[in-house]
């Protein structure tokens, strides 16, 4: 079918994290139409699974909740949720685009009343949380949703668990019957905000991270220090439910490394910085933080927070990247092993929790994009050789939050200038 | 060079990079310590690969070339797979006690220098290894004595060699050789030529 929600002069945003929002809502307050699409049933992205930003050390919650309010009150955006792009033809100023739309099971009928996800009883590994916990198969993402509406996992559609939920619902929101869409759009120029995901822990054998229960990443350890995640902010470790107080953080855990990602991650280093201080925030002075690292890349204005985390006591530095990491099995603790660079000692220290910085990798990493689309070396969108579709936020470097806004509004800037040349070419 | 610079200056990295194999790679390690801490005889190295490295850049000529460190390396290869440039940390080591060898720099007595050579020297002779001599030049490098007490303690694993047709006795007169002995003998003979023309070599420590 074709759906008559766009035309030449719509601009598609793909992906609905920091960067989509920002790109769709910069275009939609400059007067454009903007369709954005959103793979997962709630737009935030992986912002909105961090427990704080540095270096303000705020809650994502505020910023995002400003977007959303943006977003609500803007006509010129439109959200599809659970969306993804399956093919892109045609060229600049005038694409048409495939969509592949999956079905929620649930329609705006939804008030977000949880009775669909207290009956059913089924439960599902909860992506909110990297997979740390569970949720019940009929959920809200998380409580900054966007819509704020339930999603019954297909899972359970067609078996008597969906017939609970259904029989739940009082607004008769519950549409088991829904169906998978295609549908074909045109459009004049397209910003790809994908983001990121990060880097795959298991394949850095030395580092043991899927035969170690205490050796984590840095975005499940986002998840521990969050009131909202499954330890209810407590920085429990997975093997004993222990309070970790003796942490380290492990730099270029896949980044800067021709084994893995080529590319330097560049936020790493402040987001273990930043780590060090929920350690804090949770012990005072009883708490002990030990960053492993090449060097410490506090990129430019940065460099104060790392001054500030320097001075800490209760965090100290080792200038060595940790060659293995084994496990003392009498205690579950991880053991790190390796050489300084500061005096070539050899070290094998033991902690209670090992957090990995793990890289950033581009989402569409191994993903078939259009022909036209032109990547770097480590798969981060350039932009594309008609001059039609741009690269936003992570998905065209790996970027702070900060940084994919400034991306973001340059890239909706550009695609804006692509919907005038087309505006001013049909009046004439 | 002025007088005010010798502290600085990066002559013996230019020398590394010019005379000893993969040397040119040297410059690339960023110290991050990995090759140190995955290498299996990590503990008994006077000198990490690593610092080795950052000697070589710093100008420490001297105790570079005389360190038995490069000397320990057994080619597990280790360091190679992990190092996050991807720098031939093997073949730099092998690389560098090769040159610390034919500069007469090694240290006096270093076994793995001593089985190379002997291996070397066995080798070249007919172009093809004689296992029988080899051994017995390894049991009398310290002596006549020391080389009677070393055959009689192996002799068991020397007879099971035989028995199993593993070793040729008659391999002490002469034993076998490549067809053409004296264009191989020409063959390294005109190598080494070339090595020591390009590197400067006075054909010492040879």
């Amino acid at each position: 079918m074709t759906a008559s929600i766009a035309t030449n002069q719509t601009i598609l945003v793909v992906g609905g994290g920091i960067a989509g929002m920002t790109a769709a809502l910069e275009a939609a307050e400059c007067g454009k139409q903007v369709l954005l699409v959103e793979k997962t049933p709630t737009l935030g992205g992986r912002t909105a699974q961090l427990y704080r930003y540095f270096p303000k050390m705020c809650h994502p919650t505020c910023g995002m909740e400003i977007n959303l309010k943006r977003i609500k009150g803007n006509p010129n955006v439109r959200v599809m949720t659970m969306t993804q792009v399956v093919a892109v033809g045609g060229g600049r100023g005038d694409y048409n685009v495939t969509l592949k739309v999956s079905p929620r099971y649930v329609n705006e009928n939804c008030t977000a009343c949880r009775k669909c996800g207290e009956a059913v009883s089924a439960e599902i590994p909860d992506a909110y949380n990297y997979g740390l916990g569970k949720v019940k198969a009929a959920y809200l993402p998380h409580a900054m949703a966007y819509p704020q509406r339930y999603v019954i996992d297909a899972s359970i559609v067609g078996t008597p668990e969906g017939e609970k939920a259904k029989a739940a619902c009082p607004v008769n929101a519950v549409d088991l019957g829904m169906q998978e869409e295609t549908l074909e759009i045109n459009v004049g120029a397209v910003v790809w905000a994908t983001g990121w995901r990060p880097f795959d822990a298991n394949k850095i054998q030395p580092y043991g991270y899927d035969r170690i229960a205490n050796v984590i990443t840095s975005v499940e350890f986002e998840r521990l220090a969050d009131p909202h995640g499954p330890t209810g902010g407590k920085l429990l470790r997975p093997s004993d439910g222990k309070e970790a107080k003796n942490i380290a953080f492990i730099q270029c855990a896949g980044s800067r490394d021709e084994n893995y990602l080529r590319h330097c991650s560049r936020i790493c280093c402040m987001a273990s910085l930043k780590q060090t201080q929920y350690v804090r925030e949770a012990y005072g002075d009883a708490g002990k933080s030990t960053v492993y690292y090449i060097d410490i890349r506090a990129i430019d204005r940065f460099e104060d927070f790392y001054a500030m985390v320097w001075k800490d006591p209760t965090v100290s530095f080792v200038k060595s990247k940790v060659a293995r990491i084994a496990e003392n099995e009498a205690n579950g603790n991880p053991v790190l092993h390796g050489v300084d660079t500061e005096g070539y000692h050899r070290y094998a220290t033991e902690h209670d929790l090992v957090v990995l910085a793990v890289g950033m990798e581009p989402e569409v990493s191994g993903v078939k994009l259009p022909d036209d689309i032109i990547i770097d070396s480590s798969n981060f969108i350039e932009g594309s050789k008609d001059g039609g579709m741009f690269g936003a936020g992570a998905a065209a470097s790996p970027l702070d939050v900060n940084r994919a806004v400034q991306s973001a509004t340059a890239a909706s800037l550009k695609a804006i200038q692509v919907i005038h040349k087309n505006a001013s070419t049909e009046a004439a | 060079m002025t007088t005010a610079t010798p502290k600085y200056r990066n002559n013996f990295l230019k020398e590394v990079e010019a005379n000893v194999e993969e040397g040119h790679w040297v410059k690339m390690c960023m110290q991050c310590g990995v090759c140190a801490g995955s290498c299996p005889l990590g503990p008994h190295w006077q000198h990490s690969p690593q610092k080795i490295f950052m000697m070589i850049r710093a100008g420490k000529r001297e105790e570079v070339l005389t360190s038995d460190s490069m000397w320990m390396c057994t080619s597990c290869y280790n360091c190679i797979v992990r190092c996050p440039r991807k720098l031939p940390i093997t073949h730099i080591m092998h690389g560098l006690a090769n040159y610390a060898h034919r500069l007469g720099m090694a240290p006096k007595g270093q076994p793995t220098e001593a089985i190379a050579k002997l291996f070397w020297d066995n080798l070249v002779k007919t172009g093809r290894v004689n296992e029988l001599k080899f051994s017995l030049a390894m049991y009398f490098k310290d002596g006549f004595v020391q080389g009677i007490k070393n055959a009689m303690a192996m002799q068991g694993i020397g007879l099971g060699l035989v028995k199993a047709k593993r070793l040729n006795p008659m391999e002490i007169l002469g034993g076998h050789a490549c067809k053409d002995k004296s264009g191989i003998q020409k063959m390294v003979a005109k190598a080494r030529e070339i090595e020591d023309r390009r590197k400067g070599f006075s054909g010492a420590g040879a």
